[in-house]
């Protein structure tokens, strides 16, 4: 890998085209993996709404259907990139795949991007079929700070997609992956926001719950469609995206692992 | 031959790799590839084969020494070498889900100058399996993959890690056939081998790896050369080794008696055959299961390898 940050050259194009095409195949080859991926973020919601109704969520400004979406749109983050994405990994370094990737031409930041375009691709598109099903399903009326929802978006699948990397780099196996996604997906569920707002916890709690990888997205998202968020932490919910995301990638440049150990 | 003849394309000094473990896997091996030659490593399992190999491909950093191919480092200017090499790992490196047509297509799609994806898959006979899953294909059909993917590029300099192993002997043939084509085309081979008639048939030169190290190298000849030639037969009942005319004025250097089977070893391989043949005409004697063979690579390669053993 090359010092600098890669310039996207059309020779750069084709070749994450190549492997994003080749990586899209296989993943609709995996029927758990796409089951996962499409169905649990559009399922898993609805296992919350009971608890939604015992909640004073008028008092944030929500209703039960943008916290229903919000709800959606993490889970998708969680299992639509960022699962599925580990085990994209862990199983082409298991195959060898991403050694043999190596000798080619590809630098080792396109192997790493071109293999997650497919995970990534789909969780965008849920995120926005989501928001486009919500505003005329359940009533939640079009987002009131709408800017918000793109960066939402990217700051929720960049980070996701970062730290897959990561926790593959860390897993032995395609079926280890099911334990080393674990923390992640709870810690994300639990304090990012995703099953119930951070703001019905305690004040300190909540401002500790405010650093973790996934809650600068959710709360950007949210915010997008309240419109309640004030500049202020509009600005730090994006420095702490953009700083989870630097981290993610010193990190897996230093710790990612090419081939299976021996 | 043309004005590059001498050029060296892969060069390499005192090159050593160590595993995580402390394991030194290449210990300070030296040896230049010129272009359009075809370069044979040969060695038994674990004589750090592949661990050179991925020195050279750009996949590991030496622990010391230096490489080079076409002039550059081929890990830290991975941009400069790749597109004009081309690389057969030892095994696999393709996503068993994913058709012959497919894989071919997307490494097509990562290859600058990327011939036809059909045309390579014919040059290897695979052209009627393009529809067939890779989890489905043979293991020589998967060397046959590899090759074809190696050369999509039409690469300068080809890195062959054990392209033969798990081939049919038809398959190995017409890989040896497809390897000699290249090189008469101007591209530079360089192979690993644990099978002495490839390595002895294909290579213009050859390095024996032992236990990391070098322990022969040159042409076939050169290293065959100065080797014993043997000779061998079985005694007829009644009669003993010590029958046959003293060994040491038939130019034996070494001999082995293993019951009625007698084996000889020789430097001067006609005097020693010519002796042993007229003693057994002039006694009436006949010798069964004889068998006299040139030193070959083969002979070499075991004697290095006792030498080694003796030595340490």
């Amino acid at each position: 890998m090359s010092g600098s940050i890669p310039t996207v050259r059309p020779a750069s194009l084709r070749r994450l085209r190549a492997l994003g095409r080749a990586e899209l195949a296989l993943l609709g080859r995996n029927r758990g993996v796409v089951f996962t991926a499409l169905a649990v973020p559009l399922l898993l919601p609805f296992s919350i709404r009971p608890a939604l109704d015992q909640m004073d969520l008028g008092r944030q400004g929500l209703t039960v259907g943008t916290t229903l979406l919000t709800a959606a749109v993490g889970f998708s983050f969680l299992f639509a990139v960022y699962a599925s994405l580990v085990n994209a990994y862990v199983a082409r370094r298991e195959e060898l795949v991403l050694k043999r990737l190596r000798t080619g031409e590809l630098s080792d930041a396109e192997i790493l991007t071109g293999t997650a375009l497919p995970a990534v691709g789909i969780g965008l598109a849920q995120a926005l079929l989501l928001c486009a099903g919500c505003a005329a399903l359940l009533h939640t009326g079009a987002p009131k700070a709408p800017y918000l929802i793109l960066p939402a978006l990217a700051a929720g699948l960049l980070v996701a997609a970062a730290l897959a990397a990561l926790t593959a780099s860390v897993t032995r196996s395609v079926e280890s992956a099911q334990i080393t996604t674990l923390p992640l997906m709870f810690v994300s569920m639990a304090g990012s926001g995703i099953t119930f707002p951070v703001e019905v916890m305690p004040d300190r709690l909540a401002a500790v719950c405010e650093l973790l990888p996934l809650s600068p997205a959710v709360r950007l998202f949210r915010g997008g469609w309240t419109g309640g968020l004030s500049a202020g932490e509009t600005l730090t919910a994006s420095a702490t995206a953009v700083v989870w995301i630097l981290v993610a990638v010193f990190a897996v440049r230093r710790r990612f692992r090419w081939e299976p150990r021996r | 031959m043309n004005i590059h003849e001498h050029e060296h394309v892969i060069e390499v000094t005192d090159l050593s790799r160590v595993y995580g473990g402390g394991f030194e896997a290449v210990r300070g091996i030296t040896f230049s590839v010129a272009r359009g030659e075809i370069f044979a490593l040969l060695g038994t399992n674990g004589a750090g084969k592949t661990s050179t190999v991925e020195l050279l491909e750009g996949l590991a950093v030496p622990a010391g020494g230096r490489v080079r191919v076409l002039g550059h480092d081929p890990f830290h200017e991975r941009a400069a070498v790749r597109p004009r090499t081309g690389v057969m790992l030892q095994e696999g490196g393709f996503p068993a889900e994913l058709t012959v047509a497919e894989t071919a297509r997307m490494w097509a799609g990562c290859t600058s100058g990327a011939r036809p994806e059909a045309e390579v898959l014919e040059l290897v006979g695979l052209a009627r399996k393009h529809r067939v899953r890779v989890k489905q294909l043979s293991g020589g059909e998967r060397r046959r993959l590899d090759l074809a993917l190696a050369l999509l590029g039409d690469p300068e300099v080809l890195f062959l890690d054990e392209p033969t192993t798990g081939l049919d002997a038809e398959g190995r043939r017409d890989t040896w056939a497809l390897v000699r084509e290249l090189r008469a085309a101007g591209t530079t081979v360089l192979l690993t081998t644990h099978y002495l008639e490839e390595a002895e048939g294909l290579a213009d030169r050859l390095a024996i790896l032992h236990e990391g190290r070098i322990a022969a190298s040159g042409t076939p000849a050169e290293v065959t050369a100065g080797r014993p030639s043997r000779m061998s037969f079985e005694l007829p009942d009644g009669y003993f080794l010590g029958d046959l005319p003293p060994l040491a004025d038939l130019g034996v250097c070494a001999h082995e008696n293993d019951g009625r089977v007698v084996r000889l070893r020789t430097r001067e391989l006609q005097r020693t055959a010519t002796a042993v043949l007229l003693w057994a005409e002039r006694t009436g004697v006949e010798l069964r299961g004889l068998d006299v063979r040139s030193a070959s690579l083969e002979e070499a390669f075991l004697g290095i390898a006792q030498e080694q053993e003796v030595a340490a």
